[in-house]
Parts: structure tokens; sequence; C-alpha cells
């Protein structure tokens, strides 16, 4: 790899590592200072192999900087000193200094550990994944701005609030205990399944951001899937979930960007390695009585990697989007529930069932009616492409809708 | 929004039944009309159904075998819908696939006094 693309993929890869350590080993009130010791590593490293070279070994040089660094800190300043010498006295050697340990499992168990923090349940959904990104994945504020469609400022005051309610809390980087494990598996769950859809059904227009995304929130899940402790069939599910659905990650955008509706996307560009990735944690889901939303969701998702419509895949939609519903009601699980009731019942009970929704606000409601009078009475399908028009947002979803209206007008003259 | 209890009756013994292809799609009835009730969010808990036969206990621990299966209107399930007024409640009821074979829906405010 050459240096001007190794020193970011080493940023991606070690900065979160380095800052888990490090925070861990400080507490979650000097986070910080981990933050900063992290940041100065890398920019002593960006000066020192510009003129001298790379190191032989780049990873063990960060570790060793980033140690030294800490060491000094802590002999530095004193106040700090003070305060967190009794929390780490075990992390003491016999001469007095501190014992960093950037060993491959404390780097593991502390990134765990910081995950269970952070999606602790005092702190706001939206800045627990700003913080998962920033802390746990390493993504620049300029990064998580954009994957939020928001400025920097504003991600900046909600991480900084972030970090004030974990001290507030005194949250512990810890594992949670055999009690609470479930509990707060539950929370870093939702986390990881916002941190994926972020990526995923973001309206960003960077899509390579997108797609790391998703990919972090993946690299994640995988941890606790890879921890015994953790290795619970809800995580198999969601990363099930998230396999089929990043399967069609290429197939879903176009070359400029825009999205390609599912039944025009080229099943050729469909990753199967993932689909089969799916179905092998999916596999390992089943094993245990429970059901979470996960594995329908994921039932769900693996139904959609099979293009062909058949009678079996509709039916088996429909009664899964039932299930879900029963576990946790969603507006758009209820719009999904009633396209598949279309598909496996006929379009006449699915327009009493949608008429019945009442979802007036919402774009696609009205995009959902107007599919479903499509053909049965094209006058209401497109006063209802209409409403779902002015009711859109994004310029795809418009595009979309427009497109709609279009055909409709050009089949009826 | 209240919640109204559905109380399904019905004569076991018109109780279809049929191949298991056909008692198949009764289930799947059963399943969409629920479903319909929760994609409206309207589903308070989905109840169970009851199994046939049991037990009336009586004053002076008089117990018997009861209700029996030959009368009519058994209790046969519950299951509890959220709605503003019992009008709309009862128009949840409607499209229960206990109408098919001879069953009715009791719906009855849960006073929460």
């Amino acid at each position: 790899m050459e240096q001007q693309e190794l020193i970011p993929h080493l940023f991606r890869t070690e900065y979160r590592k380095i800052t888990a350590v490090l925070c861990k080993l400080f507490g979650i009130s000097h986070i910080e200072i981990a933050e900063d010791i992290a940041s100065d590593t890398f920019l002593l490293a960006s000066e020192t192999w510009g003129y001298k070279g790379l190191p032989e070994n780049p990873v063990a040089w960060l570790y060793k900087v980033a140690s030294n660094k800490a060491k000094d800190y802590f002999k530095r300043d004193v106040l700090f000193h003070q305060k967190i010498a009794a929390q780490i006295s075990n992390s003491f050697t016999g001469t007095g200094e501190i014992a960093i340990d950037l060993s491959d499992k404390n780097i593991v168990d502390s990134q765990l550990q910081m995950m269970f923090a952070i999606c602790h349940p005092s702190i706001p959904v939206n800045a627990q994944i700003g913080l998962s990104l920033r802390i746990l994945c390493g993504f620049g504020i300029e990064e998580i701005a954009d994957a939020f469609l928001t400025n920097k400022e504003t991600i900046n005051k909600r991480l900084f609030r972030a970090k004030e309610t974990l001290r507030i809390e005194k949250v512990k980087i810890e594992f949670p205990n055999k009690q609470e494990i479930n509990k707060r598996l539950e929370a870093v769950l939702i986390t990881l399944y916002l941190l994926f859809n972020e990526g995923y059904y973001s309206s960003s227009q960077n899509i390579p951001l997108r797609q790391d995304l998703c990919l972090e929130a993946m690299r994640l899940t995988h941890l606790l899937i890879q921890n015994p402790s953790t290795n619970e069939p809800s995580i198999n599910a969601l990363m099930a979930l998230m396999c089929f659905h990043s399967s069609r990650f290429e197939a879903r955008i176009d070359k400029k960007g825009d999205p390609v509706l599912y039944q025009d996307q080229d099943t050729g560009l469909w990753n199967q390695e993932l689909i089969a990735k799916g179905m092998y944690y999916l596999g390992q889901a089943s094993q245990g009585n429970e059901i979470s939303k996960y594995h329908l969701e994921a039932n769900i998702a693996y139904w959609h990697t099979v293009k062909e419509d058949t009678e079996e895949k509709w039916e088996g939609i429909l009664q899964l989007y039932n299930q879900l519903l029963q576990v946790e009601y969603s507006p758009i699980a209820a719009l999904n529930r009633t396209y598949a009731l279309s598909k496996a019942n006929g379009k006449p009970e699915a327009i009493i069932a949608a008429e019945k929704l009442k979802l007036i606000d919402n774009h696609l409601y009205h995009s959902l009616l107007g599919e479903l009078y499509t053909n049965i009475d094209n006058v209401k399908a497109v006063m209802h492409f209409k409403t779902a028009l002015k009711l859109a947002k994004s310029v795809a979803d418009k595009t979309i809708i427009s497109n709609k209206i279009l055909e409709l007008s050009v089949q009826s003259n | 929004m209240k919640d109204f209890l559905l109380v399904f009756r019905n004569d076991f013994a018109s109780i279809p039944k049929g191949s298991p292809e056909e008692l198949q799609a009764l289930t799947k009835k059963w399943m969409d009309w629920v479903g319909g009730i929760t994609a409206q969010n309207k589903l308070t808990d989905r109840g169970s159904s009851l199994a046939g036969g049991g037990k009336v206990v009586r004053p002076n621990n008089v117990i018997t075998d009861g209700p029996y299966t030959e009368i009519k209107e058994v209790v046969g399930g519950y299951t509890i819908v959220k709605a503003e007024t019992i009008e709309e409640a009862a128009e949840l009821a409607s499209g229960c696939p206990i109408f098919n074979y001879g069953g009715n829906v009791e719906v009855r405010e849960i006073n929460v006094m």
C-alpha cells in the first residue's frame, strides 16, 4: 500500500483501537485525553514517516508511540495522575510506570466494553450512533456530519453532550454482568441496526461513506459474534439481515448515485458471497427458541434475495410482516405488510387494508395507494401519486414518483 | 384510545374439520385478519385461543365438566384491541374469519377503574 493511502487506512483501523484501550485504562471521564493521544500519534506518524520513510512495522510503531505519549502524559499531568492513579493501580509496573496493554485480546475486549459503555441507555440513540462512529469506527467529525446530513457544529455538540452524560452517569467501561447483559445487548443491537440503516437508507450522496457505515456496523456486529458471552441468536439474526441487505449494495444505486428500484435491479450485481454468509448467520440465529425482530427482518430480507415472484415468497413475506408488526409496530412495516398483502392476496383486499392505515402524512403511504390503484382505478392512482409527490422530500423520491405519474398519463392517452 | 376485549364465540361442532390444506387456509385467514389490525397499530394483545372443554366451578365446591362442546356459542378465544369508540372497535371485528363458520364476536370495553 502506498504511503498516502496507508495513513488513512491505519487511521481507520488503528485509531479506534488505541482510543478504546486508553479509554478503558483511564476511565470514561478521560475519553478526550484518549482521543487526543490517539490523534497526536497519527499526527506524529504523518510527519515522521513523511521524511524518514515508513517504519518496518507501522502498526507496532503507532502502538509504541501511543504508549509513550500516554506515559508522558501520565508523568506530566499531576492532576490527572492523582485522579486516575487509584483506579488503574493494577496497571502499574514494578518501576512505577503504567503498562499499556495493546495486545489483540485487550484491544478487542476494550472495544467490546466501549461498545456497551457508548450504548448506555442514558444517551439518546442518535448520539450513541455518533459516538460509535467516532470512538469505535474512527470516523472524522466531518464524515459523521455528512452521514447525518448535518454540520460539524451539530455533531460536535451532540458528541460533547453524550460524553458529559457518560461522565455524569459514571458509566463504567466493563462487561455488564450476566443478569444485565441481555438488556444492555438489546441497546447495543439497536445502535448497530440504526448505524447500518444510516448507511443503507441515508439520502447522503456520498456513496463510499454510506458503504463504509454499513461495513463498520457489520464489523462491530461481528466482534459481538466472536465473543462467546455476547454471541446470542439475535446478534446472528442482525448479522444475517445486514448481509442480505448489503448483498444488493452495488445493484441498488446506479453510476450517477441514483437509487435503482428493486424490480429494476440487475441480479448479476447481487453479491452471492454475502447472501451465502447471510444464510450461514441465519442458521446460527435459529439455535434456540428466541424470535426477535431481527430474526423476522432477516427472514424477510432473505426472501428479497429471491428475485422470482412466487406464491410461497409473498405468502412468506406477508406472514413475517404479520408477526413483525406484533413484535414492534412501525408505519414502514405496516406499509410493507400491505404491499405483501397485495402480492399474496390480491390488490382489492390490499386496497381495503391500505385505506384503513390512514398514514396520510407519509409520502410512502400515498405511493403505495398509487401503486395499488394502478390498473384498477387509474384516476385515483394518479391522485395518490400527486399527493405523494407533494409530500416527498428527497430529489430521488420525487423522480421516482414523477416517473409513475408520467407512465400512467402515457397509458391513458 | 381505549382497550376493548373481543370475545370469540362459536359452535365447536360447526368448525370445519377439513383437510390440512383447508385448516392451513383458515389459519392464514386469522393471521391476516390480526395482521390487518396490527398494521393499523390497534392491537393491544394478540390474546389466545382456548382449548375445548374445561370445568365450571359453582358455589359450594360444585365442579362440573363443561362448558359442553355441544352447546352453541362457546368462548373459543380472545384478543384485545385499541380504539377510540366502541363503534370503531366493532368495525375492527368485522372481517373476522369466525363469521365464515357461524361464530360471532362480542365487543366489550375494558373498564380501567
